[in-house]
């Protein structure tokens, strides 16, 4: 289980140009991390570096469990949620399929999978497809997946663009939830979280 | 349900819809063999003569059919990321892809071409030697057109760059197994060519998930 996530003197770059250098971050469980910056500041960036997809110019990223460091590709496989700009989610699948799919796929079962359903309000559009749901029905359906797994740090990028009011709050109390156990969110956003998050400005 | 059970369910469902699965790429071996004798003309002895080859050429042609969005709509929604994420490494992942390709369009084919080439003309008896050699050489397909579709990940036109890049790879198979079924029919010694089918397929199973889980690493960075 990760308890801390220390970001040291990253520098990340796409193709020629350097995002940015020199940043530095730590994430104590418990916590929650709002990350903004300017269109194209690199906060994407970040969130997949942090998920391994990017190797960083330079600087060190490190995840620590309560027994010292856990190697980052275990913490990844693991420990690690990333909901990022797709859903991950098949248009040509039943709703139900994909979430069971994805929930025990992370390490959840099938029985947390619809409870999560039944949280977020998805009961009744699990027997369609996904490609008739809304923007902000399938968000919903991938953020199921956050709490019919349970894995520590959450990576989300821009998670409550496509949700509606009733949902954001919904998942405020989500995250609340999270926190309470020991949970960890890295959150890339420009709008204000629904839950007390420490502000944390890339390329500033 | 143990994770890789969980992974080959969505794998195989996926490769069922996928560009028609198995009907397409039947189809498409049946009509090839259909416009066959109309190009050829019906004579019974050149159409025996040429069956055999045919039938494998138009197999590994019909292989690559749903081929090209293998890794493709897993990248373009965001699934590739969570597969990555998931408990097994994308070595694994990828092999798993091939085989639910394979099960899907691989094996049907493997059943079609021995028909196909009986209805052409060659013998009955060659029948089984085709079958084997279809489901050896289909495995191979399955594998390297996986590499090719991971390979041409993230590039524009995709579909011919698969062909490009695949076709070549495909000759080996082709080679040995035209010559097992041949030596089959001619009675002479097939194991020799079998043997290198199967060897050379069997590598690219043991081979290519490595450059798939490199090639998709690499279209995610």
């Amino acid at each position: 289980m990760i308890t801390t996530l220390k970001i040291r003197d990253l520098a990340i770059g796409r193709g020629e140009r350097v995002l940015f250098r020199d940043f530095s971050l730590t994430l104590e469980a418990g916590e929650v991390i709002a990350l903004v910056g300017a269109n194209g500041a690199g906060k994407t960036s970040l969130l997949r570096a942090v998920a391994g997809f990017l190797r960083p110019l330079a600087g060190a990223l490190s995840f620590e469990g309560p027994d010292g460091v856990v190697p980052a590709e275990d913490a990844r496989r693991a420990d690690c949620h990333m909901i990022g700009h797709q859903d991950g989610l098949k248009g040509g699948r039943r709703a139900r399929d994909e979430l069971l799919f994805q929930a025990r796929w992370s390490g959840g079962d099938a029985a947390r999978a619809l409870a999560a359903a039944d949280r977020l309000g998805l009961t009744r559009l699990l027997d369609l497809e996904v490609r008739v749901l809304s923007a902000g029905q399938r968000r919903r359906l991938a953020l199921a997946r956050l709490i019919a797994s349970p894995r520590s740090l959450w990576l989300l990028d821009e998670p409550l663009a496509p949700l509606d009011s009733a949902a954001r709050s919904l998942f405020g109390v989500l995250m609340a939830e999270h926190l309470a156990t020991g949970g960890l969110v890295l959150a890339a956003v420009h709008d204000a979280l629904p839950i007390t998050a420490r502000t944390v400005e890339i390329g500033a | 349900m143990s994770v890789l059970a969980v992974l080959a369910r969505r794998e195989l469902s996926l490769a069922w819809s996928r560009g028609g699965g198995a009907l397409l790429a039947v189809g498409f071996f049946v009509a090839a063999a259909v416009m066959l004798p109309l190009a050829l003309g019906p004579a019974p002895g050149r159409l025996a003569a040429v069956s055999g080859g045919f039938a494998w050429v138009v197999l590994a042609l019909a292989s690559l059919l749903s081929l090209d969005r293998m890794f493709e709509r897993d990248f373009e929604d965001g699934a590739l990321d969570l597969l990555a994420l998931g408990p097994l490494p994308l070595e694994i992942v990828a092999a798993v892809k091939c085989l639910a390709q394979w099960t899907v369009t691989g094996a049907p084919l493997a059943l079609a071409a021995p028909v196909v080439a009986v209805a052409l003309g060659a013998r009955l008896a060659a029948a089984p030697m085709i079958l084997a050699a279809a489901a050896l050489g289909g495995l191979a397909f399955a594998f390297l057109g996986g590499t090719g579709a991971a390979l041409a990940l993230a590039s524009r036109r995709g579909g011919v760059l698969i062909a490009v890049i695949v076709l070549p790879l495909l000759t080996p198979p082709v080679i040995f197994g035209g010559a097992a079924i041949d030596n089959f029919t001619a009675g002479l010694p097939w194991a020799t060519p079998l043997s290198l089918l199967a060897a050379y397929a069997l590598g690219c199973v043991a081979l290519t998930p490595f450059a798939m889980a490199g090639a998709c690493k690499n279209a995610q960075s």
